[in-house]
């Protein structure tokens, strides 16, 4: 998950990030993802106001690993709970409430429940804030014209510099070829 | 398209869609975003009357737990036998509102229903603020409040531990993971639209505010695959753990072996009970919104009406929970049990137990009309008799069982003091505090969400409004 996080953006000489195209929507935007892809690109991202389907393929992204981690955490959060319910009313502190065994373990199973949610959650959260490589106060593609609407309305596709395939001039060329409303080169 | 949320708003009524006629990607997220980024002096007039009023209240509040905390609870009616009053009555009443809000986010989420998206943010917000609110009922109701980390599991020079074989203790561990839970779920929703709010605002310190609060939220589509999936376990997480919240908050009552309290159906029906008056107080709170704000083409009639829908079902299973309350009573043959309804339908707070039936059960059937669904003065109406009939019903169970439980020498009475009424009707102060501090800081309804719906629906009508020509400031 961490591994294959969005690529990073590797710093060039030139200070260039990449070439950024703008769309006006969303089908557009999908085409054009493929056909970047198809010719070869594989350092590319689209950055959109909405979650498109199809999308995260079109880039090459094989699919998120965060639901196992969220799992691991689940097992986790459950099995410490459990655990430790079971030391705290055996062990460390037994207390004989008319006979009622020590270990009644049914009685462990509201507070396993709610250890397993929590820390399921936790991993949820912030395991895709992390491979998201969130939170950061900067990032290239803000330096592309009208990003701003890449949160309103404005669909963006970035061929980035660190591409094997990447050319200024020619990629450049081939965005505006894929129905690119504008193409602009993106500095680091 | 720059429409001020002040502009009177031409309204038209929508009674067949989940948005008005005419939305694009820009006209939404400009409409929902432009109510946190106007100038204070250009909200509409309601919220500044209503934030000082419910500033007050929280005065009054905090007034009233700085007397509760130097004199006692003896400040309150409670005494033996009725050692519960207003303090569980209104931390149960006050979860159970909340628990709309999970529903609303979570539950119709997995089953991909369209029409939570204008809704749910600020139905989650209301789960926080009244899990909030609940909250604070049973840490102050244990006498000394400053002890209360004694609930928590720790290790200490006391050697004590928690006892994990009772309810009260499972009550610890399910409110704190549901707040917690609840805010981590609503954070995640609002990333996105924080990044909107950065890229909208046209004042640098603004700007700021939403940069850092979004956290850098680019809209990837490698980070969009992994915030959906996140949030669809975290939806698929939330939905057990609010059943489990009701369900453990009604072992509380159902675990002891008191007459009206130790009954198998507590659990279901504590939580459609939650899901009811939740429903209710969402209705409540999206009236006044929605009118000062001008938002009839984001939160149409036909929300009003589901949401009418989904209170007359879950009031009727309420309805079904008292019926089979007097079912147990008659078939346990238990003089105790036949006692208790004989108790609550003709005993002294019999009043109340007619109050509840009336407010809960009776008025609530108007809703089995759509022509009462989409008429928002009498579904409001509705609501609060719901809201007002669901504090009556926790109230009978917990004042109404504990006042003649089986010896007639230990039976006795309970008149809720000054400061019961104080400390309950003052948390309002804090609810509304807290909402109108989030209907003007953060955006009431889900713009991307919105924005998704537009897309979807614009892909139906093969109309495409997703372009920017159509509006938004370029």
């Amino acid at each position: 998950m961490f591994k294959r996080s969005a690529p990073s953006p590797a710093p060039e000489a030139s200070g260039l990030y990449g070439v950024m195209a703008e769309f006006a929507d969303a089908d557009t935007l999908l085409a054009a993802a493929s056909r970047t892809r198809d010719a070869g690109y594989t350092r590319i991202e689209a950055y959109t106001p909405i979650p498109i389907h199809g999308l995260d393929e079109a880039v090459g992204f094989r699919g998120t690993r965060l639901p196992w981690l969220i799992f691991a955490g689940g097992m986790t959060g459950a099995s410490f709970m459990f655990g430790f319910q079971t030391w705290v009313n055996t062990v460390a502190y037994p207390m004989n409430i008319g006979g009622r065994p020590e270990f009644s373990w049914p009685a462990f199973i509201p507070v396993t429940f709610e250890g397993m949610v929590l820390l399921a959650a936790f991993c949820a959260v912030f395991g895709l804030f992390a491979a998201c490589g969130l939170p950061r106060l900067h990032h290239p593609v803000f330096n592309a014209p009208r990003f701003d609407r890449a949160s309103v309305d404005l669909f963006f596709l970035c061929v980035e510099a660190a591409d094997p395939k990447f050319d200024e001039a020619a990629t450049t060329r081939f965005l505006e070829g894929l129905g690119a409303q504008a193409v602009s080169r993106v500095d680091n | 398209m720059q429409s001020s949320p002040i502009d009177k708003p031409a309204v038209v009524e929508t009674t067949d869609a989940f948005l008005g006629p005419k939305q694009t990607l820009a006209s939404v997220t400009a409409k929902i975003g432009d109510i946190v980024l106007t100038p204070l002096r250009k909200t509409p007039f309601g919220w500044p009357i209503g934030f000082v009023v419910a500033a007050i209240g929280l005065l009054v509040y905090l007034y009233s737990l700085v007397v509760l905390f130097t004199v006692g609870v003896g400040i309150w009616g409670i005494n033996i036998p009725v050692a519960w009053g207003f303090d569980i009555i209104n931390f149960v009443w006050w979860i159970g509102i909340g628990h709309a809000g999970t529903l609303i986010s979570a539950i119709l989420l997995l089953f991909r229903q369209d029409w939570r998206t204008s809704i749910n943010r600020a139905a989650e917000a209301m789960t926080i603020f009244a899990v909030a609110c609940a909250g604070i009922y049973p840490l102050i109701h244990t006498g000394r409040p400053w002890l209360d980390y004694w609930l928590l599991p720790y290790p200490g020079t006391l050697g004590m531990w928690p006892q994990f074989r009772s309810p009260l203790e499972w009550d610890v561990f399910a409110v704190s993971t549901y707040a917690t839970v609840s805010v981590l779920f609503w954070f995640v929703g609002l990333v996105p639209d924080l990044a909107s709010l950065r890229d909208r605002a046209t004042n640098i310190w603004v700007k700021r505010f939403y940069g850092l609060l979004s956290l850098g939220w680019r809209g990837g589509a490698r980070d969009w695959n992994r915030y959906e999936m996140a949030s669809l376990i975290l939806a698929g997480l939330s939905t057990p753990l609010v059943l489990s919240v009701h369900s453990i908050i009604s072992f509380d009552f159902a675990v002891s072996q008191l007459p009206g309290w130790h009954v198998t159906v507590f659990p279901p029906y504590f939580v459609a009970g939650a899901v009811y008056c939740g429903f209710a107080m969402v209705i409540n709170l999206l009236v006044p919104i929605r009118r000062w704000y001008g938002l009839h083409s984001l939160i149409t009639m036909k929300h009003f009406d589901l949401m009418g829908q989904v209170m007359l079902a879950s009031g009727l299973v309420v309805a079904y929970g008292y019926v089979s309350e007097m079912f147990y009573a008659w078939y346990s043959a238990n003089i105790y049990e036949y006692f208790m309804i004989v108790n609550r339908t003709a005993g002294p707070y019999a009043w109340s137990y007619w109050a509840l039936i009336i407010f809960n059960i009776v008025i609530p059937q108007l809703l089995w009309f759509k022509r009462f669904r989409t008429n928002i003065p009498i579904l409001f109406l509705i609501s609060i008799c719901i809201n007002i009939g669901m504090w009556f019903e926790r109230w009978v169970i917990v004042v109404l069982s504990l006042h003649r439980d089986f010896l007639p020498s230990s039976w006795g009475s309970y008149t809720p003091s000054v400061w019961d009424w104080t400390t309950y009707i003052s948390s309002f102060g804090l609810f509304f505090f807290l909402f109108f501090l989030f209907v003007r800081l953060l955006p009431m309804i889900s713009m991307f969400e919105v924005r998704d719906l537009v897309h979807k629906m614009s892909g139906k009508h093969g109309a495409a409004p997703t372009g920017p020509s159509h509006g938004g400031e370029a």
